[in-house]
């Protein structure tokens, strides 16, 4: 059995955070069954395609139950991008989407200079640069770290997520994701 | 403002990196994964790949590398040339590309631009332009279209892209300079990031470029030393633009 399993939305590129996990020597499962959420030792939320279709097909596959489900009994969820986002409660993509609401806070469309926000930037208090692609960041209490004064990690209970793409992020995004492979 | 970027470019054709890639410590230079590899952990901060050799004979081919490559890197890349529709779009994206590059297909049709950003997102689509004499150029450069360039460029951005590759036609080559004039006209008329290309001859070239742009593309710079990557970072950030800092990999 696969101890990774990443939630399947239906569309995009989720093939660099399977190459990246088995980087860590990690196998790891595209899938939004229910029966492997509950059991998995991590679950991911995957930072592609677009709020409303991710929302819709969580809500048509079982997933976003059995993620509430997973949340209420404290095993991990890690929130790339786009699936960070999806844990807070509403989110101002595609014209207002409603979203799991495991974490209190919504999503807004970023008010910085150039849109989309792309590259790499350094995200405080962490030290490292990390590579990011968004459009849209988190408002919310349970922000935990911050790169141009936007918030770009969330914590709260088993649940953690990030802006920024750590399969994409060099070195300092495998070491991130070994860090979210064993916790403490 | 991210830091800016510094972005290889190859020339893929038929599945293999061509021109000016000639160098030690590869046991297959036209290998692209290979390439890829070797620049990621040589500092590259994102890479562009362009099929020169797209036809539809070459889709699986390219379609493979794609995977091949998003397989072993760890930092984003681009793929360019052969991207006609939103189904070219779809199997370079699920292959595993971060982004696609659209040219002269994005001037044919338009709403391509917006069909793919709606499905992928803004950040997944590119819009190369190759410019010169104030006028969109096709065909590599070779054929000039009565498209002005920076009306073309806002549409672009109008229209859903989530960045610009702009290429001076005129420097592009010559080794003497980005074109930075066109690149800051381009960039302040648009509210998305520019990437400059064309030009790149020394790191002072790369720099100059930097403060005008969000990313510079480089090729034969690096494809003559590409152990001279790390040196040009080292020489752009003594230049006083400030790079990601890397972290050696693991």
């Amino acid at each position: 059995m696969s101890d990774v399993i990443i939630i399947d939305y239906g569309a995009g590129n989720t093939r660099s955070v399977r190459a990246a996990l088995s980087h860590l020597g990690r196998t790891s499962t595209l899938s939004s069954e229910p029966e492997l959420i509950a059991q998995a030792e991590l679950v991911i939320l995957p930072g592609v395609g677009s709020a409303s279709s991710a929302m819709e097909h969580l809500h048509e596959t079982g997933a976003a139950t059995a993620l509430h489900a997973r949340f209420a009994s404290d095993q991990p969820i890690l929130g790339i991008c786009l699936g960070m986002q999806l844990a807070l409660e509403t989110s101002e993509e595609d014209g207002g989407v409603e979203c799991l609401g495991l974490l209190e806070g919504s999503v807004r469309r970023l008010d910085v200079e150039r849109v989309p926000r792309l590259g790499w930037a350094v995200v405080e208090p962490w030290g490292d640069a990390f590579y990011f692609a968004h459009s849209y960041a988190a408002l919310s209490a349970h922000c935990i770290a911050t790169s141009d004064s936007i918030c770009v990690a969330l914590r709260h209970g088993s649940f953690l997520g990030v802006q920024f793409h750590p399969e994409k992020s060099a070195a300092a995004g495998l070491a991130f994701l070994e860090t979210c492979l064993s916790p403490a | 403002m991210p830091l800016a970027r510094l972005i290889p470019c190859l020339d893929v054709s038929k599945g293999r990196v061509v021109k000016g890639v000639s160098f030690v410590g590869l046991r297959d230079v036209g290998d692209p994964v290979e390439l890829a590899k070797f620049y990621s952990d040589g500092g590259a901060d994102e890479l562009v790949f362009l099929d020169i050799s797209a036809t539809p004979d070459n889709e699986s081919t390219m379609t493979s590398v794609v995977a091949r490559v998003a397989d072993v890197l760890e930092i984003p890349f681009t793929v360019g040339g052969g991207v006609r529709s939103v189904h070219d779009a779809a199997r370079i994206i699920e292959a595993g590309a971060d982004r696609v590059s659209l040219n002269s297909a994005a001037l044919a049709e338009p709403t391509l631009i917006t069909m793919i950003a709606e499905r992928y997102g803004s950040q997944a689509v590119v819009v190369a332009i190759d410019a010169g004499d104030g006028v969109v150029h096709t065909h590599g450069g070779r054929v000039a279209t009565s498209t002005a360039t920076i009306p073309w460029a806002v549409e672009a951005a109008e229209r859903g892209a989530g960045e610009i590759l702009l290429t001076s036609i005129r420097c592009d080559g010559q080794r003497s300079g980005f074109d930075l004039e066109l690149t800051s006209a381009v960039r302040d008329a648009v509210g998305i990031p520019v990437i400059a290309s064309g030009g790149a001859g020394s790191a002072v070239h790369v720099a100059n470029a930097l403060r005008v742009a969000d990313a510079a593309l480089v090729a034969s710079i690096v494809h003559e030393n590409p152990l001279g990557l790390r040196a040009l970072r080292d020489e752009v950030e003594r230049l006083g633009i400030k790079l990601r800092q890397l972290k050696e990999p693991r």
